[in-house]
């Protein structure tokens, strides 16, 4: 009964002609944040293997923490997807009656691939001997946490330990494609919609991939910059120059593409151009072109383009650096919106549009998806006291 | 248990699995009507734009036979009103059965030409619904019905999203996803759907496409045909006659 209350109340909202079932928005806040979130995974293991597959040095400082981030939000990833669906007790059929011509159906996989076989036994070949070794130091539950993390495994001689490094080089070569296949499919459940025009293009997956890319990075330079300090260590100012130049790069690429999509869309100018124009223009014209484009890309390239002409000071580019981080996750976040959100502002009689109204308290609400946004923080924060990305001594030496 | 054994309960166990996971889109015929063969038919509906009178009463008999929700947002089949004024602009609202009378009115003298548009769920031939369904719960009957298997759909919703018609919603209350059958409960008796029984002026046109000497034989042979969204390559089966092309 509220809910048709609300419908009703939603329907004065509308602009011009929509079909009466498309009142209400059915992939909601929640369906933002889980792009959102794998989006950050993948950027973050792509970061990771900079520096093991591509071996660019300055990068050690960020390696294990991207890993444990990645970890953090994936363990998460799966979470708002469960309680957006009608029947929660149900989800465990897509694992046993898979329709396999779904893209949505291939979730419970690559996912499954992606935790499994890449992240986690990534990450344990890299903490295997310093778990072992911790694990001898530490007393009580944390000496026997750290046992069982570790299999029980002792051998920590110089041929195990060379075995570990070389596993981990190929565990990272097999994960690029795996993180690649993670978000660019989250982009090809969107993008195989040939029934909407917002979603359907072939650049989804790219879009996706790309702006991961940078949600990634960001994510990473920002917990950086946030963590080394509280730890008492000194920001490695070549890793963070490093990471910076790599966001850069990968901002300038992101937004290529996305310019790319947009000329398309407008040279081709098809059937949905007028309802999509209208949607841009009046809709999204503040998630959209103020904060994904100007604030959340234009704003922050401009700014490092700033500091990489104007050799700045440190404590200025650090201050620089962190602004152009929380303004580049703002702008993702939008991105995710727009995609999700404004995908289902417009009618598919390409006649109207409709309105979304966020609940505040409810499942589907704000409160819920803050919490969503703020779990993987507490996870890190857990993984990272159990499986410190740092030894003492990097800390102090910056 | 000697292997022998052994590999025989795991195959046993499997097999019942897949029987009691996976019923045949024909066993689901056979389970609402015994005595119904799905193969020996192929259903569809011709709808003539020209004969509908925008009297709703297809869209109340459907919500009463199959218990749509009565709120004026869950529709398995609705009408349009199309009106395109002399200035070229294109007015439409969905008929509110009695419901709001707030629609606005339009001068006789600035109409160019009006009808209506009755719109149900399309039972396309490649219908994107059962694609993207992850779990299989939608699916399309040998007769050529797609259907939803309400104890299996988990309420994804990417079923709603991939339908270029709007004919999905999510009921209320079961929460899974819903949409017009064609009335199958009825047709596997013999019975035609609600809303083609209704229809006053039979704008509704049902049966089976691969009949010729039947109502919608004849339909099809008559009149210069035309389907929603025809670019899409979804091939429906709800086939318009008199179609504007201001309609999609």
């Amino acid at each position: 009964m509220e809910t048709a209350q609300n419908f009703a109340e939603l329907a004065k909202q509308v602009v011009g002609f929509i079909y009466p079932n498309e009142i209400e928005i059915h992939w909601s806040i929640l369906i933002v944040v889980y792009p959102y979130i794998t989006g950050l995974v993948a950027g973050a293991f792509i970061l990771a293997s900079l520096v093991k597959v591509f071996n660019v040095k300055e990068l050690q400082p960020t390696y294990r923490l991207a890993l444990l981030t990645a970890l953090a939000f994936l363990l998460i990833a799966p979470l708002p997807l469960q309680l957006h669906l009608g029947q929660p007790w149900r989800s465990y059929e897509i694992f046993l009656t898979p329709n396999l011509a779904s893209a949505m159906a291939m979730f419970g996989f690559v996912y499954l691939w992606y935790l499994m076989v890449v992240l986690l036994l990534e990450i344990w070949f890299e903490y295997r001997r310093d778990m072992i070794v911790w694990s001898s130091e530490s007393t009580g539950l944390k000496k026997w946490v750290l046992k069982v993390l570790s299999l029980f495994s002792t051998d920590i001689s110089e041929k195990a330990v060379a075995f570990d490094k070389k596993t981990v080089k190929i565990i990272t070569i097999i994960g690029i494609p795996s993180a690649f296949l993670l978000h660019g499919y989250v982009g090809f459940i969107f993008g195989s919609i040939k029934a909407n025009p917002w979603w359907s293009s072939v650049m989804m997956p790219v879009v996706f991939l790309f702006s991961a890319i940078v949600s990634g990075i960001a994510i990473v330079m920002f917990l950086y910059m946030i963590i080394i300090p509280i730890q008492g260590g000194k920001i490695d100012m070549k890793c963070l120059d490093k990471v910076a130049s790599f966001l850069f790069y990968a901002v300038i690429v992101d937004f290529s593409i996305e310019v790319l999509d947009f000329i398309h869309r407008l040279y081709e100018s098809e059937e949905s151009i007028k309802i999509l124009s209208q949607l841009v223009s009046t809709k999204l014209f503040m998630s959209l072109v103020v904060l994904q484009i100007l604030l959340g890309m234009l704003l922050p390239l401009g700014i490092m383009v700033v500091i990489r002409v104007f050799r700045l000071q440190e404590e200025l580019r650090k201050l620089l650096y962190f602004v152009c981080v929380v303004l580049i996750q703002m702008g993702i976040f939008s991105t995710r919106w727009n995609v999700v959100i404004g995908g289902q502002l417009f009618s598919k009689s390409f006649r109207g549009l409709t309105t979304y109204k966020m609940e505040l308290t409810g499942i589907e609400g704000l409160l819920v998806s803050l919490a969503l946004l703020i779990i993987p923080f507490v996870v890190l924060a857990i993984l990272i006291k159990l499986l410190p990305p740092w030894k003492k001594e990097e800390l102090a030496g910056g | 248990m000697d292997r022998r054994d052994f590999l025989k309960h795991v195959c046993l166990l499997i097999s019942s699995g897949a029987v009691v996971g996976g019923l045949s889109p024909a066993a689901w015929a056979k389970m609402i009507h015994k005595d119904y063969d799905p193969a020996k038919h192929y259903y569809g509906m011709g709808v003539d734009i020209d004969k509908c009178i925008g009297c709703a009463r297809c869209m109340q008999a459907c919500k009463t036979e199959n218990d749509v929700p009565g709120d004026p947002f869950y529709f398995r089949t609705w009408v349009e009103r199309y009106v395109i004024k002399v200035d070229k602009s294109v007015t439409v609202n969905t008929i509110n059965m009695g419901l709001d009378e707030s629609r606005d009115v339009i001068m006789e003298k600035d109409v160019l030409r009006s009808f209506f548009v009755p719109k149900l769920c399309n039972q396309c031939d490649h219908p994107p619904c059962v694609q993207v369904c992850p779990v299989g719960a939608t699916f399309k009957t040998d007769d050529g019905v797609i259907l939803v298997d309400g104890k299996r759909c988990i309420g994804c919703r990417y079923c709603i999203q991939a339908c270029p018609y709007g004919a999905r919603y999510l009921h209320p209350e079961t929460r899974v996803a819903d949409k017009c059958t064609f009335c199958y409960h009825r047709l596997v008796r013999g019975l035609l759907p609600a809303c083609v029984e209704v229809c006053p002026k039979q704008a509704r046109v049902f049966g089976d496409m691969k009949s010729i000497a039947s109502p919608l034989g004849r339909f099809i042979r008559m009149n210069k045909l035309h389907v929603l969204k025809p670019s899409l390559n979804t091939d429906p089966k709800v086939l318009y006659a008199n179609l504007d092309g201001e309609v999609n």
